[in-house]
C-alpha cells in the first residue's frame, strides 16, 4: 500500500476501523497497558506470592501433604457424583427439550437456566427455605426428623440444581443440530429405536457429552458457597479449607498449597474442555426443512414427556419459590418473644432491615449492605469497561502475538474466587482496612466475561460497512457515531451489566477481603445464617430475595442486550 | 408388489398427498416426478414408515405395513444428502443394516465387500466418511442400502446435490445395478431428465395427486395436461378458443399466435378454451404454421434454439439471423 492510499483511507475509515487496521505495534500496546498492567498487579503478582508460599518449609509437610490429599480425594468424589447426578437429570432434560413439542416448553427452558445465573447464597438459601430446619416442609410436616442442610445429598442436589441447564443447552443444542435422517436411516436399516440410541445417537452426542460433563465438573469441582452454606465445614473441599485455612483456622502455607492444588486442576480440566468442546461440533448433513421437534405420541413418550415436566418444574420452581415466600412468612418465635408466636404474613423481616439494633451483628443498619453491593458493582462495571474496551478492541483483530495473551485473560476465570482473595491478603494485607479493594477483585473475576462479550461484538462490525459509510459522504467522526456506536452500545449495556451482577453475587473473594462494616448482600446473608434465631433467619431470606430480584433483573436486561451468540464460553 | 393404497396427508394444514395410489411390480422401477414441495420425499417416507398416513395404507405381496415398525420392513433408503453416519467409517456404515440383522461377521465382511465393489469403492473400506467426495459419499449410501439385499429400494433425489457429468454416470451406474440385482425401486426425483433415464415408468406428482402415469416414452408423446407438458419442458404451452370442427375430426383453435387445427380426445364445443402444446421440432409434414421475428439465437450443439418476439421458440437445425422474420410448421396438440 502507497503512503498515499494509507493516508486516505485513514482520512475516510472510522476511528475505531483506524484503531483496529492501522495502528502501529508500538500503539498496539498502549491498548494493552492498562487491562494487562491491571492483571499483573491484581493476578500474577499475587499468584507469585502464593507459589513462593508454597516453598515455604511450613506448607510442604507431610502433614499438610496428606490434608491436601484427602481434601483433594473428597473435592474429587463429591464432584464427580454431582456431575453424574446431573447427568442423570441433564440427559432426559436435554431430549425432552430437543425432541418433544410442548406447552409452556421456552418458560420451563428458561426456568431451568436461572440458577446458572443466581448468586451461590441465594440458592443455598432457596434450598434452606425449603428443606432446612426452619424451612417450610419441616413446617408442614413437623414431626418427620430428617436432615438436609449438613449433609452431603443437600450439596449433591443444590450442584445438580446449578448445572443441569449445561446439559440441557450443550447436550440439547448437539441433539437438534443432529440429522434427523440419520436416525431415520438407521431405522430403514434394521435398527428399532433403542439400538438407534446406542449405536448412532449416543455415539454422535460423544463429544458434547463430553464437554458439557467436563464443564459441570469444573463447576463443581470449585463450588465454594453451596458446600460452606448447604453442608458446612465437615465437608471441606479444596475451596473450603483454603477458606478454612484463612479465617478459622489461620494457616497461610497450607492455604497456599492448597490453591496451587486447585489451580492446577482447573487448568488441566479447562484444557480438556477446550479440547472436547472443539470437538464436539460434528460435521452434520446441512439441515433439511424437516425437524425432529414434534408431539408426544405413544403412550410411553407421553408419559416420559408429562413426568419430565413435573419434575423439572418443581425441582426448579420450588427452591426458588420459597425463597421469597419464606422471607413474607412467619414460622416460628423471634429471639426473646414471649407469648402467643403470630403465624403468618409479615414484612417484619423487611422492616428489620432498616434498623440499627444494639448488639447486631453490623454497626450499621443490615440494609446498608445493598448499599455497599450496589456501589462495589456499579465501581466494578466501571472498571472492568475502562480495562475491558481497549483489551477487547485489540483482540478483535489479534496479531499472532496477541492470541497468545487470550487465555492469559482468562485465566482469572479458571482460579477459585477464595484463592484471588487469599491472593490479596497476602499481597495488600495493609490496605484490608480499605473498601477500595473489593470492586479490583470482582473486576478480576468479571473483566473475562466483559472481553469476551465487547469482542465478538467490536470484530462483528465489518469494515465495509464503515466504507460504505464513508463513501456516503460520512465523516470519520460520523462513521463512528451513526456506525460503529450503535452497534457496541448494546454489547456495552450487556458488557456493564454482566459485570455489575457477577458482583452483585461474588461470594467467595468477599467473604475474605470486605470490611465487617462494609458487608455486601451475600456476606451479610451468610453471617445472618450463621446466627441463631427466626429474625436473623428471616432477614437473610429477605436479603437473599432482594438479591435474587436484582439479579434476575440483571439477567434480563443481559438478555435484551446480548447480541445472539456472544458472551458464550 | 408394493401396493400403495389412498394414501391422505395433511402438512401443517395443508393437504399434501390426496388420495395416491400406485403399485410397484417385482423387478420395476418407479420414478416419483414432481416439483418440490409437491409431496414426493413424504410418499416416500410414508412407505418406509417413517412417517404415518392420515389414511390409506401401504402394502407388500399383499400384506399391510400399517403396523410393522420402519426397522422390520427391510426395504432400501437412500437420502438426497446421504445420511452417512460420520461416526463410522466406509466399512462401518456399509455394515450397519448387516450388523442389525446380526449376520455372522464372516458374511457381513463377504457382502460388505461385495456391495462396495458392486459401487466401485472396494479400495474405500478403511476410509473416514467425511473425507470422501459427494459422488463417494452416495455411492457409499447405495452400497449401504444394497448390502442388506432389501425388498425394496427407494431412491430420495439420490444425485441433486451432484454436478452434471457426475449425476450422468452416477445415474448410468444405478441403471445397470437395478437391472442386475432386479431389486424392485422408487426413485423421485425433480429431474425429468434423470426420471426418464432410469424409470420404467414415470408417475407425475401435482398437486397432491398423480395427475399422469405411464412409460417414458408415452407420457413424452402425450403429456394429456398442460402442467406435466409445462414440466417436462415439452414445448410451447398457451390458450385458444374453439371455433368449430374441422372436415377430419379435428378442431379449429384460436389463439394469439393464429388459428390451429387440432386432435383432441374430448369433446369441445364453440368457445370453450383449451391449452395447447406447440412442440419445438419443425416437422414439414404438419399442417400448423408459427411465425415470428427472431429475438434470440442459442447454439444447443446439434441444433439452434430460436426464440421469437411473441414468445415462442423453435429448434432449427441453421441459424437464422436475429430480426429475420420466419415461418415453421410444427406439430401443435390439444392438452387438458
Amino acid at each position: 500500500m502507497s503512503m498515499g492510499e494509507h493516508i486516505s483511507k485513514r482520512n475516510h475509515t472510522g476511528l475505531s476501523s483506524f484503531v483496529l487496521v492501522y495502528l502501529p505495534p508500538y500503539a498496539r500496546l498502549l491498548l494493552w497497558l492498562l487491562p494487562l498492567s491491571f492483571l499483573v498487579v491484581a493476578f500474577f503478582y499475587p499468584l507469585s506470592r502464593i507459589l513462593a508460599l508454597t516453598f515455604d518449609p511450613k506448607a510442604l509437610t507431610t502433614a499438610n501433604l496428606l490434608l491436601a490429599s484427602r481434601v483433594l480425594l473428597f473435592t474429587f468424589t463429591q464432584a464427580a457424583l454431582s456431575t453424574f447426578l446431573t447427568l442423570l437429570l441433564g440427559l432426559p432434560s436435554a431430549l425432552l427439550f430437543a425432541r418433544y413439542d410442548f406447552r409452556g416448553k421456552s418458560i420451563l427452558r428458561a426456568l431451568t437456566a436461572v440458577p446458572f445465573m443466581l448468586p451461590t447464597v441465594v440458592v443455598a438459601a432457596g434450598f434452606s427455605a425449603l428443606l432446612g430446619p426452619r424451612g417450610l416442609l419441616h413446617s408442614v410436616f413437623p414431626l418427620a426428623s430428617f436432615n438436609f442442610i449438613g449433609t452431603l445429598t443437600a450439596i449433591l442436589i443444590a450442584h445438580v440444581f446449578y448445572n443441569t441447564t449445561i446439559i440441557i443447552r450443550v447436550v440439547g443444542n448437539a441433539l437438534s443440530g443432529l440429522d434427523p435422517k440419520l436416525e431415520q436411516a438407521a431405522r430403514v436399516l434394521g435398527a428399532d429405536p433403542s439400538r438407534v440410541w446406542w449405536n448412532v445417537t449416543l455415539p454422535l452426542l460423544r463429544p458434547a457429552l463430553l464437554a458439557s460433563s467436563l464443564l459441570v465438573f469444573l463447576f463443581d469441582f470449585t463450588s465454594f458457597g453451596v458446600i460452606l452454606l448447604l453442608g458446612g465445614s465437615q465437608f471441606a473441599t479444596l475451596e473450603v479449607e483454603i477458606y478454612l485455612r484463612i479465617l478459622k483456622l489461620p494457616n497461610l502455607p497450607l492455604a497456599a498449597l492448597l490453591s496451587v492444588i486447585q489451580l492446577s486442576c482447573t487448568v488441566i480440566f479447562s484444557i480438556l474442555y477446550t479440547r472436547f468442546s472443539s470437538r464436539s461440533t460434528i460435521q452434520t448433513a446441512p439441515r433439511s426443512a424437516d425437524s425432529n421437534v414434534r408431539r408426544a405420541k405413544t403412550l410411553r413418550e407421553k408419559i416420559f414427556v408429562t413426568s419430565f415436566i413435573l419434575l423439572l418444574t418443581a425441582f426448579f420452581f420450588l427452591p426458588l419459590s420459597a425463597l421469597p415466600f419464606r422471607s413474607l412468612f412467619r414460622l416460628e418465635a423471634d429471639r426473646g418473644q414471649r407469648g402467643e408466636v403470630q403465624y403468618g404474613f409479615t414484612a417484619d423481616y423487611y422492616t428489620e432491615l432498616f434498623v440499627n439494633r444494639r448488639g447486631s451483628i453490623f454497626y450499621v443498619p443490615p440494609i446498608q449492605a445493598t448499599v455497599n453491593s450496589l456501589g462495589y458493582a456499579s465501581a466494578t462495571a466501571m472498571i472492568s469497561l475502562l480495562l475491558g474496551f481497549p483489551a477487547a478492541f485489540a483482540l478483535a483483530k489479534p496479531t499472532r502475538f496477541e492470541k497468545i495473551l487470550d487465555p492469559l485473560i482468562m485465566l482469572p476465570l479458571g482460579s477459585s474466587a477464595v484463592m484471588l482473595g487469599l491472593g490479596f491478603i497476602i499481597s495488600f494485607g495493609t490496605w484490608l482496612t480499605s473498601p477500595f479493594l473489593v470492586p479490583f477483585a470482582h473486576t478480576l473475576i468479571a473483566l473475562p466475561f466483559v472481553i469476551r462479550t465487547l469482542q465478538p461484538a467490536i470484530a462483528s462490525i465489518p469494515q465495509r460497512l464503515r466504507q460504505a459509510a464513508s463513501s456516503l459522504g460520512a465523516s470519520p467522526w460520523e462513521v463512528w457515531k451513526n456506525i460503529d456506536l450503535p452497534i457496541l452500545r448494546r454489547a456495552t449495556l450487556a458488557a456493564a451489566t454482566f459485570a455489575f451482577t457477577v458482583s452483585l453475587g461474588e461470594f467467595g473473594a468477599t467473604l475474605l477481603i470486605s470490611r465487617p462494616e462494609y458487608p455486601t448482600i451475600p456476606v451479610a446473608i451468610e453471617r445472618f445464617l450463621s446466627q441463631p434465631g427466626g429474625l436473623n433467619y428471616g432477614q437473610a431470606m429477605a436479603m437473599a430475595t432482594i438479591l435474587m430480584v436484582m439479579t434476575m433483573t440483571s439477567i434480563l436486561l443481559i438478555e435484551k442486550f446480548r447480541i445472539p451468540g456472544s458472551g458464550e464460553f | 408388489m408394493l401396493d400403495v393404497h389412498h394414501i391422505f396427508k395433511t402438512y401443517e394444514g395443508k393437504l399434501l398427498l390426496d388420495d395416491i395410489s400406485f403399485n410397484v411390480a417385482s423387478g420395476e422401477t418407479v420414478c416419483l416426478l414432481g416439483a418440490s414441495g409437491s409431496g414426493k420425499s413424504t410418499l416416500l417416507r410414508i412407505i418406509a414408515g417413517l412417517e404415518d398416513p392420515d389414511s390409506g395404507f401401504v402394502s407388500f405381496h399383499g400384506q399391510d405395513l400399517t403396523l410393522t415398525p420402519p426397522h422390520l420392513r427391510d426395504f432400501g433408503l437412500v437420502f438426497q444428502d446421504y445420511a452417512l453416519f460420520p461416526h463410522l467409517d466406509v466399512n462401518e456404515n456399509v455394515a450397519f443394516g448387516l450388523k442389525m440383522r446380526r449376520l455372522p461377521p464372516e458374511e457381513i465382511s463377504e457382502r460388505v465387500g461385495n456391495s462396495l465393489e458392486m459401487v466401485n469403492l472396494a479400495e474405500f473400506a478403511d476410509r473416514r466418511v467425511t473425507d470422501l467426495s459427494g459422488g463417494e459419499q452416495q455411492r457409499v449410501a447405495l452400497a449401504r442400502a444394497l448390502a442388506t439385499r432389501p425388498r425394496l429400494l427407494m431412491f430420495d433425489e439420490p444425485l441433486g446435490a451432484l454436478d452434471r457429468t457426475l449425476r450422468e454416470s452416477l445415474l448410468n451406474e444405478l441403471r445397470s445395478i437395478l437391472s442386475q440385482t432386479k431389486i424392485p425401486a422408487i426413485y423421485v426425483t425433480h429431474d425429468q431428465e434423470e426420471a426418464f433415464t432410469i424409470a420404467d415408468r414415470v408417475l407425475i406428482l401435482h398437486n397432491g395427486k398423480i395427475i399422469r402415469q405411464g412409460m417414458p416414452a408415452e407420457v413424452w408423446a402425450n403429456p394429456e395436461f398442460a402442467f406435466v407438458a409445462t414440466f417436462l419442458g415439452l414445448g410451447n404451452i398457451f390458450e385458444g378458443v374453439i371455433q368449430g370442427k374441422t372436415t377430419n375430426e379435428g378442431w379449429k383453435a384460436e389463439t394469439r399466435y393464429g388459428v390451429f387445427t387440432v386432435q383432441c380426445e374430448h369433446k369441445h364445443g364453440r368457445g370453450d378454451r383449451v391449452q395447447l402444446l406447440a412442440r419445438p421440432r419443425v416437422d414439414p409434414k404438419e399442417t400448423n404454421v408459427i411465425r415470428g421475428t427472431v429475438s434470440d439465437v442459442i447454439f444447443q450443439q446439434d441444433r439452434f434454439k430460436v426464440s421469437l418476439d411473441n414468445g415462442l421458440y423453435v429448434y432449427l437445425p441453421d441459424a437464422p439471423k436475429v430480426g429475420e422474420t420466419i415461418q415453421v410448421r410444427v406439430k401443435v396438440e390439444c392438452l387438458t
